[in-house]
């Protein structure tokens, strides 16, 4: 395969893919959503309940892009606001009182950029959950299934395991973004996704993942099936460990430190 | 809250409280144009009000001028100074930019920590530098903010923190976006160990800076007129095609959609904070406090 990294971007936001909600659907049974921020109103971009996996009671927070037109704008392009993550953060709260797992499925290219966003503190809302899931007493775990977006994304993946799609890309700023700061010109996006090492295995190089799932026969039972039984098995283990919110701590403390260079070194 | 009534900014140059004599103007004498009064204004009398012109604007500090304003004289010990950015990402023209602005801010990288005193009470302080790359975050920035807050943490010290950041630093990729999730980790420790962190916005202080540590202090300030927001103003206008509502993401504005906790002039800062820390017990948590 002759893929440069701006056709994973592609493919990452094309609307045939499987979004939040097949997910959640296909993975769990007995879905029963749970609506609302309980502050200001229910974001449809951020879909969370509780489901049963395998026998198990567990909470699930996916962001949905819905698939045709019309699905899309009422998801609000998958794009949450601040009233999306302190929904989430509810859930996810909820969850820790209960003592149930959290999985999260990420899709976005990024937070809501809009006045109402600005004017209920998207930026606070980010920060909150950052700040409160790395110390939720319950496993939680992050798959990215499309789009990672930035602190839109990462407010869903403060998680001890966090794992991509194969085709799926995280990144710190969309590729037309960057290309629009740093050369003026949206156009190079393609150079930009490139510089930005964005695929799922720079992040897995990086240590910001876990796991690379395949797409091989993605959509098909199979492909559920398998992300199903990984759930499961990692739940498991995850479930018993007594050091599990110093674990998640030290997983994000170690990252970027050796992109650091100490004056001694560079003399 | 009255008892800090007389805290409140007043515009007049002589009422700021930390004022020197007037400066004799010299005809020859370097101004710089105000760009809210667009007047000229000696720059030695700016330099002699923490550079707030007479109408109130606050024009951008370095982070050693604001070290020297806000901390106890020779009290400021640093750490980490001696950390670099490399180019983890191999980024086109990353290396050359750092090599540039490292001349141009004259420091290291766009955060500077360590200890000091304010009104006698010792503290954990970063401030962070607008002229290296916008006071972007990479992975220097996130280690530095979380070693503090670590060490903070350990010695059972408060945090004061100047932000001012364009966010998360493109040219790192995700290692710049995950310093968010490292920063916020290191602040909940220090906050569930009972400890203190006040946080005050400086002009701009916006992304992926605002959706971590600026806004997880226990008390969060700002400057008067900054620029605090997540996503950028310009991109808002372009997504939406609406024009912004007057006075969108200042500090103003945040305000009273009830996310800061207060607005302060420059001049006024010092004393603010040693009246909160006092009011802390010096930022320590369960142990009683006296006045």
């Amino acid at each position: 395969m002759n893929q440069v990294p701006y056709d994973r971007v592609k493919i990452a936001r094309d609307s045939s893919r499987p979004t939040g909600v097949d997910y959640i659907k296909n993975i769990f049974k007995g879905f029963i959503e749970l609506h609302g921020d309980r502050r200001f109103s229910d974001d449809p971009a951020i879909v969370g309940g509780l489901a049963v996996l395998n026998g198990i009671p567990a909470t699930v927070i996916a962001i949905e892009k819905g698939h045709t037109a019309k699905e899309r704008a009422a998801r609000n392009f998958g794009a949450p606001g601040p009233e999306g993550y302190r929904k989430a953060l509810r859930l996810m709260k909820q969850a820790e009182k209960f003592g149930r797992p959290i999985i999260c499925f990420v899709d976005t290219s990024g937070a809501n950029c809009g006045i109402g966003a600005e004017e209920r503190g998207q930026g606070q809302a980010i920060a909150e959950n950052l700040m409160e899931m790395t110390t939720l007493c319950v496993p939680i775990i992050s798959i990215l299934i499309g789009e990672g977006g930035s602190g839109g994304a990462l407010a869903l993946a403060v998680a001890d395991r966090v794992w991509m799609l194969q085709n799926a890309v995280y990144s710190v700023i969309s590729p037309e973004g960057c290309a629009s700061i740093l050369w003026k010109d949206s156009a190079k996006a393609e150079t930009a996704a490139a510089s930005l090492k964005l695929t799922a295995e720079d992040a897995k190089s990086f240590g910001v993942i876990e796991k690379i799932i395949s797409e091989n026969d993605i959509g098909t039972v199979d492909f559920y099936d398998r992300i199903r039984a990984l759930l499961l098995e990692e739940i498991a283990e995850l479930s018993v460990d007594p050091d599990l919110i110093n674990k998640r701590y030290d997983r994000f403390r170690r990252i970027g430190v050796d992109a650091i260079k100490h004056q001694a070194e560079v003399l | 809250m009255a008892l800090l009534n007389f805290l409140k900014p007043k515009n007049q140059l002589e009422e700021g409280g930390r004022t020197a004599a007037p400066v004799q103007q010299d005809a020859g004498e370097p101004e710089k144009k105000c760009p809210n009064c667009h007047k000229d204004i000696p720059i030695s009398r700016l330099a002699a009000n923490n550079l707030v012109c007479s109408c109130g604007y606050h024009f951008r500090m370095k982070a050693r001028q604001r070290l020297h304003m806000i901390a106890d004289k020779g009290t400021f010990c640093e750490l980490y100074a001696d950390m670099k950015s490399g180019n983890p990402l191999d980024f086109s023209g990353y290396s050359e930019k750092l090599e540039s602005v490292r001349k141009i801010s004259d420091e290291e990288e766009a955060v500077i920590c360590g200890i000091a005193k304010i009104g006698k009470q010792k503290c954990c302080i970063f401030v962070m530098e607008s002229t290296f790359m916008m006071g972007s975050m990479g992975s220097v920035v996130g280690e530095k903010i979380t070693l503090l807050f670590e060490y903070a943490t350990e010695h059972h010290l408060p945090v004061v923190g100047f932000t001012v950041s364009g966010g998360a630093r493109m040219q790192e990729g995700l290692l710049s976006l995950m310093q968010m999730a490292k920063t916020s980790a290191a602040v909940k420790r220090h906050s569930d160990a009972g400890l203190l962190y006040i946080a005050m916005l400086t002009d701009p202080t916006t992304g992926g800076v605002t959706a971590s540590f600026a806004m997880e202090a226990d008390i969060i300030l700002a400057e008067p007129s900054a620029t605090i927001g997540f996503a950028g103003a310009r991109v808002i206008e372009q997504t939406t095609k609406k024009a912004l509502p007057k006075g969108f993401q200042t500090s103003e504005f945040v305000m009273e959609h009830g996310f800061i906790d207060g607005i302060y002039h420059r001049n006024n800062q010092k004393k603010l904070l040693t009246i909160l820390l006092r009011m802390h017990n010096g930022g320590k948590g369960n142990e009683s406090s006296t006045l």
